[in-house]
C-alpha cells in the first residue's frame, strides 16, 4: 500500500547545528502516527517541513507516492501548533478563515464549520469572541480550524500540552474520529496519549529516527536501549 | 470670563480659526497615511538590504523640530525654490504638505511596532491554512488595524498641535493660513489674551480629548 506521507532521508540544520538528519517516516491514510522523544529531538521541526513551512536541507516528502515541493505541501497538510494562535475574531470567524481565503461558498462554510465545531463538542459557540475562551477551548478551535479544511494530512503538535483532563479528553475523541477522514501525525511528549492514540508510532532523538512500530510492540517490547530510556522516564537529551 | 464667552457664543472668528486648524490637520495626517502606512508594512514585514537604517531614520525623524522643517520646505515652496512654480507657499495646502510630512516617522515608526508586536506564529497559522502571501499580510494587518488607528491619532495630535510648519509655510494669514497655533502666538503678541485663551481651550480640549483616546485604544 502506498503510504499517504513517506519522507525520504529527510535533513534540517540550523546555523549548522543539527536539527534532523536522514529521517525516513511514512504515515498510512486514516491512521494516527505519533513522534514521540525529548525536547529538541526534532519533532516540530519535522511536522514544520511536513507543513511546508520550512524547507528542508536534504531529502524528500512523497505524498501517495509523488513526490512534492514546499508550496505543494502547504496546499495538502495543516498544522495545529503547540502554541495556540487565534485570530482576533469569533469562533466561527477563526474556524471559517481557511474557506473564506479560497472564497468557498458560504452555504458550504456554514456546513463545515458547523459541523468541525461539532467535532469539537463546541457548538453554539459561533459568535463567541475566541480571544476569551479558555485555552483549552481554544486549542480545540485551533482543532476545528484545521479539520474544516478536510485536507490530506493533519499535523498537531503536542495536541493536549497545557490542557486540563477534560478538555484532553475532548480533543483526543476529535482526534481518534477525525482519522476517518485524514491522515494525521502529531508530536507528544504524553507516552499513554501515544499508546491510546496511535497506529504507529516514531521515535526521534537528536534529530533520528532511532525506533518505530505498532503501540503494542513499541511499548511493550522497545529495541532500541534509547526507547527503553524514554519510556521510562530517563532518557535526556 | 471673556474667552469662556468667545467659545460659548460660537465666536465666527475663533470657529473659523479651529474649523481650519482640524481642516489643514486632517488632510495632513491622511496624506501621510498614503505612504507611511505602505512604508510600514514593508519595514515590518518584508526583509531588505538597509531595513534596520531605514528603521532608525524613521525613529530619529519623530523628534525633528518643527521650525526646522518648516524651514526647509519654506526654501523648496519659495519663488526661488525648486517648487516655486506651484506657488504653494502661504496656502493651507502648503501647510498640509507640511503637516503631512512632519506626522510621516510618527505614523511610520508607530505602525512598524504595532505590525511587529504581533505574533509572528500567525504568519505560519495564515500560511497553513492556505494563505497566499498578500492575504498573510492582510491578516497582519487586521490584527495591528488599532495599532494603526492609534498612529494616526498620535499623528494627528502632533500635527494640529504643531506651530513651526504652519507659521512658517502658512504665514498666519487671516482667514486664509491662520490656525490654532499660530493665532495664539499672533493674539498673545498683540495683547489680545480673552482670543488667546479661548483658542488655547479649544487646543487643549481636542489634544487632550485624543490623548484620552490614545490611551483607552493602548489598552485595549
Amino acid at each position: 500500500m502506498t503510504s499517504r506521507v513517506e519522507t525520504v532521508d529527510l535533513g534540517k540544520r540550523y546555523d549548522g547545528i543539527l536539527a534532523l538528519e536522514h529521517v525516513r517516516i511514512s504515515a498510512q491514510p486514516n491512521e494516527v502516527t505519533s513522534i514521540v522523544g525529548t525536547n529538541g529531538a526534532g519533532k516540530t521541526t519535522l511536522l514544520k517541513i511536513l507543513a511546508g513551512l520550512e524547507t528542508s536541507d536534504g531529502g524528500r516528502v512523497l505524498m501517495d507516492g509523488r513526490e512534492v515541493d514546499q508550496n505543494e505541501l502547504r496546499g495538502l497538510c495543516t498544522m495545529v501548533f503547540q502554541k495556540t494562535v487565534i485570530l482576533g475574531t469569533t469562533v466561527y470567524g477563526n474556524v471559517a478563515y481557511g474557506l473564506e481565503i479560497k472564497s468557498v461558498p458560504r452555504q458550504e462554510i456554514d456546513r463545515r464549520v458547523k459541523s468541525a465545531l461539532h467535532s469539537v463538542n463546541l457548538e453554539g459557540f459561533e459568535k463567541r469572541k475566541a480571544r476569551k475562551l479558555s485555552g483549552g477551548e481554544q486549542q480545540r478551535v485551533s482543532l476545528a480550524r484545521a479539520l474544516v479544511l478536510e485536507r490530506d494530512l493533519l499535523l498537531i503538535d503536542e495536541p493536549t500540552a497545557n490542557l486540563d483532563p477534560a478538555n484532553a479528553l475532548l480533543i483526543e475523541h476529535a482526534i481518534t474520529e477525525a482519522k476517518s477522514m485524514t491522515t494525521i501525525i502529531l508530536s507528544t511528549h504524553n507516552l499513554p496519549q501515544a499508546r491510546r492514540l496511535s497506529d504507529h508510532v516514531v521515535h526521534l532523538h537528536r534529530g533520528r529516527v532511532i525506533e518505530e512500530g505498532p503501540p503494542s510492540s513499541f511499548f511493550t517490547a522497545p529495541q532500541d536501549e534509547r526507547t527503553k530510556l524514554f519510556i521510562n522516564g530517563e532518557l535526556q537529551y | 470670563m471673556r474667552a469662556i464667552q468667545l467659545i460659548i457664543s460660537g465666536n465666527p472668528e475663533v470657529y473659523g480659526i479651529t474649523a481650519l486648524s482640524l481642516y489643514v490637520s486632517v488632510l495632513g495626517t491622511s496624506l501621510s497615511c498614503v505612504w507611511s502606512i505602505p512604508i510600514a508594512i514593508g519595514l515590518a514585514l518584508r526583509s531588505f538590504p538597509g531595513k534596520r537604517i531605514s528603521k532608525g531614520f524613521f525613529n530619529a525623524m519623530i523628534g525633528v523640530p518643527t521650525v526646522t522643517l518648516g524651514l526647509f520646505l519654506y526654501l523648496v515652496l519659495s519663488r526661488s525654490g525648486p517648487a516655486g512654480y506651484f506657488q504653494l507657499l502661504y496656502t493651507p495646502t502648503a501647510i498640509i504638505i507640511g503637516q503631512s510630512i512632519l506626522v510621516t516617522p510618527i505614523i511610520v515608526s508607530f505602525s512598524t511596532s504595532a505590525l511587529e508586536s504581533i505574533d509572528p506564529d500567525l504568519r505560519s497559522l495564515a500560511r497553513t491554512l492556505g494563505a497566499s502571501n498578500n492575504q498573510m499580510y492582510q491578516v497582519v494587518i487586521r490584527e495591528a488595524s488599532w495599532g494603526i488607528v492609534l498612529a494616526i491619532i498620535a499623528s494627528f495630535n502632533r500635527a494640529f498641535a504643531e506651530l513651526g510648519v504652519a507659521l512658517m509655510l502658512g504665514g498666519n494669514i487671516a482667514n486664509v493660513t491662520r490656525v490654532l497655533t499660530t493665532a495664539i502666538a499672533l493674539s498673545t503678541d498683540m495683547g489680545d489674551l480673552p482670543l488667546s485663551i479661548a483658542l488655547a481651550i479649544i487646543l487643549l480640549v481636542i489634544v487632550v480629548t485624543l490623548s484620552v483616546v490614545i490611551n483607552l485604544l493602548r489598552k485595549q
